[in-house]
């Protein structure tokens, strides 16, 4: 391997490591200060890409499909925490699988209804849908770079927000201690919700971003979903930084696992996983106690 | 007196059936006690071990995929070899599973048997182990034969179905014996306490690995009668949607019981065969109905006795369902 192709590969790894992190971060927020685990969080990364071509497909625009399709994304998970989700905090976590499960099911039927179930592509802006001339016979996508620019902003944000902000210091302390931030007069609920509705937001805004270089299809969400929980038990649950670092070691395995192993590679990622369960059962950044 | 009068009734209803229904019903009563079998295998874990795993279809279609690549062309397989063969690679499968999976609690648990079951998903789909994503044929049913004499033919749809209720009322009987046992009163300890039970002593992470083991190989019994019936093994068999549909059986049917998640998968089988008769969208109503099961009724459907009967005829049922709920709660 050359170091061109190898630069090229590289570049893949990061920017599929940079969307599992969108989606994933949604997942482990979503976990960390909610304390529900959300099957249905790969169905809102499908849901995502199926606004993303739609919206597209009536406007012509994809920017306006992916505000749209994330906006879209954001009531629904509003609507969702109040009618359905606030009713487990504090349950146990088969009541939260089985009820998540129940929403996949009528997801995944709303979209058959509203959509259809055909395969679709999704056209990327049309500055960005050209290729910038490595070798001779060597070309890489502009989009697929724009992807990595726009989740290392989305990525920078998130933390910005968590870390340096009123708004992120109230979601650190209910994620530490939910009784306590209640008792100090922050209004718990209203953050819940708008925690899930921005996890469920980054799910379909994950979806949005990759529909442009993989096709739109109905089982799309399910492979997505165990990409993120792999992310998330390689990082550590609850943990953004560890997502980041559980998303990148995806990227990576994935991505030169075809490579170098390509009858293998479909496995390679859950032999990390055991691995990392052998070394640090609580993931790589995640606490001791779990 | 009046604990031994029902199953036994039940079982004369069950022996009797076949013989006054058509033989669709045969074969749909079977398919039912099948996944009955899964379920009650799931609750093992779920329910008496409190291990929610998401990775048991993972087990159910591993011994289907053994009995479609044992099975000798388009001659019947010998049930007595390839049964233990099915079950036993089930059973190591879980064994390594659970053996990874049981150094983590809670959620992480959940994720990490889900990741494994998929990976064994795609272990199928993506290799040409047997027919990649197109699955593979079980062109003849398993039979016992001694020297060439047949003496029992799975072909039958008759005979399948006393087969079926055979290994159905074994799997009742085993797990009764474990859930009494010095051994299922361990596990239900660490489920309620984990700390304490092992403070006094339990080895905690050896009993769930056995526990999960056993569970995982009576999937695998499952799964083999599966594939038999179907004839045909697919990737979709080991996927997690399959794996999570038995675990609504086992909620519809009640945690604590090992009978319960038999009838969580009748009413479940059931259910979907009438909505799937009646409208095109039947799992947009399956899963409003999964919604509403979890949110109303935590314990199961046997809350709904006292809800039809009243408080007093059903004492009894409603004090075990609102225990249920309170475990439920605190688990």
């Amino acid at each position: 391997m050359d170091l061109v192709t190898f630069g090229v590969q590289l570049l893949n790894a990061v920017q599929y490591g940079m969307v599992l992190f969108l989606v994933a971060s949604g997942l482990t927020l979503v976990f960390g200060i909610l304390g529900v685990i959300n099957l249905a969080h790969g169905a809102f990364y499908m849901l995502g890409a199926y606004l993303a071509y739609w919206i597209a497909a009536y406007t012509g625009s994809f920017w306006l499909a992916m505000v749209g399709g994330v906006a879209i994304a954001f009531v629904v998970g509003l609507v969702l925490e109040n009618v359905f989700i606030r009713r487990l905090y504090g349950r146990d976590h088969l009541v939260q699988v089985l009820l998540s499960f129940g929403l996949i099911l009528v997801i995944d039927e709303a979209r058959e209804i509203l959509f259809g179930k055909d395969v679709h592509s999704v056209a990327p802006p049309s500055w960005l849908a050209r290729s910038i001339q490595l070798t001779d016979n060597l070309s890489y996508p502009v989009y697929r770079l724009a992807i990595c620019a726009f989740c290392l902003v989305v990525a920078a944000l998130i933390f910005f927000v968590i870390t340096r902000t009123k708004i992120g210091m109230i979601v650190r302390a209910g994620a530490e201690n939910r009784e306590m931030t209640r008792v100090l007069g922050i209004k718990f609920d209203v953050v819940n919700r708008y925690v899930f509705a921005v996890g469920i937001a980054l799910a379909a805004l994950g979806g949005i971003v990759i529909a442009p270089i993989s096709t739109v299809f109905p089982g799309m969400g399910d492979g997505m979903l165990i990409l993120s929980f792999v992310v998330v038990v390689l990082g550590g649950i609850g943990s953004v930084a560890g997502a980041a670092v559980g998303a990148l070691l995806i990227g990576l395995t994935d991505t030169f696992g075809k490579v170098f192993f390509p009858s293998v590679s479909s496995i390679l990622i859950y032999v990390l996983m055991a691995a990392v369960l052998l070394w640090r059962p609580s993931g790589i950044l995640g606490r001791r106690e779990v | 007196m009046r604990g031994w009068l029902i199953p036994i009734v039940l079982l004369a209803v069950a022996v009797a059936l076949p013989f006054a229904v058509p033989t669709y019903y045969v074969q749909f009563v079977a398919k039912a006690f099948i996944m009955g079998i899964l379920a009650m295998a799931l609750n093992l874990a779920v329910g008496h071990g409190g291990l929610v795993s998401l990775c048991h279809a993972a087990f159910f279609g591993l011994a289907g995929y053994v009995l479609a690549l044992l099975s000798p062309g388009y001659d019947p397989a010998s049930l007595l070899l390839t049964l233990p063969a099915a079950m036993a690679a089930a059973a190591i499968v879980a064994l390594i599973i659970g053996a990874l999976a049981l150094r983590t609690r809670g959620v992480y648990f959940i994720m990490v048997t889900l990741a494994f079951g998929e990976m064994l998903f795609f272990l199928f789909h993506d290799t040409d182990i047997a027919g990649g994503s197109d699955g593979a044929y079980v062109n003849a049913k398993p039979e016992i034969a001694i020297a060439g004499h047949r003496l029992l033919d799975l072909a039958s749809p008759m005979a399948f179905y006393f087969v079926v209720l055979f290994f159905l009322v074994a799997t009742i009987a085993l797990l009764t014996m474990l859930v009494r046992s010095p051994f299922g009163h361990a596990l239900a300890a660490a489920r309620d306490n984990e700390r304490r039970a092992r403070s006094l002593g339990f080895p905690i992470y050896r009993i769930r690995l056995i526990a999960f083991t056993i569970s995982g190989a009576l999937a695998g019994l499952a799964g083999y009668f599966a594939a038999a019936q179907f004839g045909f093994v697919a990737p979709q068999m080991l996927g997690w949607h399959l794996s999570a549909t038995v675990l609504v059986m086992v909620l519809i049917g009640g945690l604590r019981s090992v009978t319960g998640p038999l009838v969580g998968a009748l009413v479940l089988i059931g259910l979907e065969e009438v909505l799937k008769a009646s409208t095109d969208y039947w799992k947009l109503i399956e899963g409003l109905i999964v919604i509403f099961i979890v949110l109303a009724l935590p314990g199961g459907v046997r809350q709904l006795w006292p809800m039809i009967f009243g408080e007093r005829a059903t004492g009894q049922a409603s004090r075990q369902a609102t225990s249920a709920v309170a475990e439920g709660r605190n688990g």
